[in-house]
């Protein structure tokens, strides 16, 4: 089958009556176009009553079986008996690409896209989508809490062991990334308020510009983000496989409930590990500011300090932190869910891994947005 | 054909995972046209030779030639040469979860038999048929097909290039017994046609029976026995007698004397 072969023909022999179809060469894969084009010439001139002659053929393979099959018709080719030069194997091949053609029929052709049709209904299936989408996440959110309030009180229930391993690869895992940004930002704010306050004669007020953003804003929401991208991408990912590889199912007919066993330590575990990162993502980007503070504006430390305590009352940080356990939940739940949406496909899991990032982000500056709106009505 | 020309060997081969060696100085070699099944008990490493040969698993020790080249040692275009005269089937299918059924059988013949997309879908939905697949299931993507249709779906990614070598992780388990019979039947009138190799892993005695001319029993970290079946039942082993003469073996073997 390595050895070379010589391309392989079709051709009409038309000194013999009623014409003998030849077919010579090797009719196997590489040859494929060139015999598709043979096999064009000569379809109009097979009828049913032609001879054929195999004694030239070489090597036959299935691709050149099925265009065998094409040019006399799967039905003849099925019913080929000996006598054509074909030997029995051969013959064996050809019957059997032949009876499995003769099933066979075209499949039904895509629909051709309309422009502007499929438009709208790309954005109505779109919109429909979120709303359902919407209504699963609240049904989800409503499942989770009936779990929560049905094994509050049976401590044998509680998944211990897995909680603690979960706060350990959200939070303790996490805390490196986390304050190492928190306190990058903290410092690129102190220099954009070193920079702009400068010009009012005002750069003592760059303390508090750090202290405030960092307190209200930036400590809970870079770490909320941070962990929409870490964490619920996998949340999402493990439970995802688990649903893939049917694990979800076996849970279930164990007896045992998949949201008790594997959402509420995930959900639980972020709602600790969420908060205390926040502090500390608070206190890094506090002490970024800090640093900036005394290389480009000569306040020390001591006076940093000083400032903090009189200007920024204890308020603006609980305002802060009252927002993480909220977005601990959100998260944390976005990401089980999209666990449990995936259908077994390694492309199910990865779609539904970018979905629940991307949701969980929107949900959370949307939440945010909302609690800075509340804040100012309330005059916090 | 009975010009016993090697297609694989298997020299020495050592495999270990961590501590626990699961092959020990396996010699085996496959050749030209035969269709050699290779038996043993769970856990005995079947998949690991397989993979071992086809060149994803780098063997712990020992040597791997195929057509008479190491795979591992050949350069990257040159082993992707070899590798189009492979056919592989693995135990849960693999098919490409991305693509439907017809595509996946088309990527090997629109990247490597160089057709076009048109006549690769075409050719596509004759594997299909070949292997029973009815036309409706060409369009299915992998996720919603049935286990023997994700098996026979994925023989015929496998037959897609026409290989010389078919390696094949037990094909029929999950079939009916209806599909794995023609399934036996397939493999024989392609074997006999086109002329290819087989290295068939199973644990079906009526696919023992019907189409190997060679059976390899894996047993204590080699290959035990290498031989035609009757040889290989007649083998004064323990494992082996059970294996061909407990009650599954005694039906699969009546059945085929009559």
């Amino acid at each position: 089958m390595a050895t070379e072969g010589t391309p392989g023909t079709a051709s009409i022999d038309l000194s013999s009556g009623t014409g003998r179809l030849v077919v010579a060469g090797d009719w196997t894969l590489p040859y494929y176009a060139s015999l598709h084009a043979h096999m064009r010439i000569c379809c109009n001139q097979v009828s049913d009553h032609t001879a054929v002659d195999f004694t030239g053929l070489g090597a036959l393979d299935t691709a050149g079986a099925s265009l065998l099959a094409d040019l006399l018709g799967p039905a003849r080719v099925a019913r080929l008996a000996a006598g054509t030069g074909l030997a029995a194997e051969r013959a064996a091949l050809l019957q059997t690409v032949g009876s499995a053609l003769a099933a066979y029929c075209k499949p039904a052709r895509p629909r051709r896209s309309k422009g502007l049709e499929d438009f709208l209904a790309r954005i109505g299936a779109g919109v429909e989508s979120f709303g359902k989408q919407t209504l699963l996440l609240l049904g989800f959110v409503g499942i989770v809490f009936e779990a929560l309030g049905r094994n509050f009180w049976r401590p044998k229930h509680w998944r211990v062991t897995s909680l603690v391993s979960h706060v350990e690869q959200t939070g303790l895992n996490a805390l490196p990334i986390v304050a190492l940004l928190s306190f990058m930002v903290g410092a690129v704010v102190a220099f954009l308020g070193a920079t702009v306050l400068a010009d009012f004669g005002a750069t003592i007020y760059t303390v508090d510009l750090v202290g405030y953003a960092f307190l209200r804003e930036f400590g809970v929401i870079l770490t909320a983000i941070l962990l929409a991208g870490r964490t619920a991408s996998a949340f999402t990912a493990q439970i995802g496989s688990m649903k893939a590889r049917e694990e979800i199912d076996a849970i279930r007919t164990l007896g045992l409930d998949p949201v008790e066993l594997l959402v509420l330590p995930r959900v639980l575990a972020l709602l600790v590990s969420l908060p205390l990162l926040t502090f500390i993502a608070m206190m890094a980007g506090v002490v970024g500011g800090a640093v900036v503070c005394y290389a480009t504006l000569g306040i020390t430390p001591t006076m940093f300090i000083n400032l903090f305590h009189e200007d920024i009352h204890v308020r603006q940080f609980l305002v802060g932190i009252a927002k993480a356990p909220f977005f601990a939940f959100l998260i944390a739940v976005i990401g089980c869910m999209e666990g449990f949406k995936v259908a077994g496909s390694a492309q199910s899991v990865g779609e539904h891994t970018t979905s629940a990032v991307v949701q969980s982000i929107f949900v959370v500056i949307l939440f945010d947005a909302i609690a800075a709106l509340f804040y100012t009505g309330m005059g916090w | 054909m009975n010009a016993r020309e090697p297609i694989v060997e298997v020299r020495d081969l050592t495999n270990r995972f961590g501590e626990q060696a699961v092959h020990e100085h396996l010699d085996l070699t496959v050749y030209r046209g035969e269709i050699l099944g290779v038996v043993g008990g769970s856990g005995t490493g079947k998949s690991v030779l397989l993979r071992s040969i086809v060149g994803l698993r780098r063997p712990s020790e020992g040597a791997v030639r195929v057509f008479g080249q190491d795979l591992l040692a050949l350069p990257p275009e040159q082993r992707s040469q070899l590798e189009r005269r492979f056919g592989v089937l693995f135990q849960d299918g693999a098919l490409f979860s991305s693509m439907t059924v017809a595509e996946n059988i088309a990527l090997p013949l629109i990247e490597h038999a160089g057709l076009t997309r048109e006549d690769a879908t075409r050719l596509a939905t004759v594997k299909l048929a070949l292997v029973g697949l009815s036309m409706d299931t060409a369009g299915k993507y992998p996720a919603s097909l049935s286990g023997g249709m994700t098996k026979r779906a994925a023989l015929a990614r496998a037959l897609a290039l026409d290989p010389e070598v078919l390696f094949l992780d037990e094909p029929t388990a999950g079939l009916d017994p209806i599909s794995a019979a023609a399934f036996d039947q397939l493999l024989l009138t392609l074997r006999n046609a086109l002329g290819f190799t087989v290295f068939l892993v199973t644990h079906d005695l009526d696919t023992l029976y019907t189409t190997c001319d060679r059976v390899a029993v894996l047993s204590q970290k080699r290959v035990l026995v290498a031989d035609t079946l009757e040889k290989v039942a007649a083998t004064d082993d323990p494992w082996i007698r059970d294996y061909f003469h407990g009650p599954r073996g005694r039906a699969a073997r009546s059945s085929l004397s009559i």
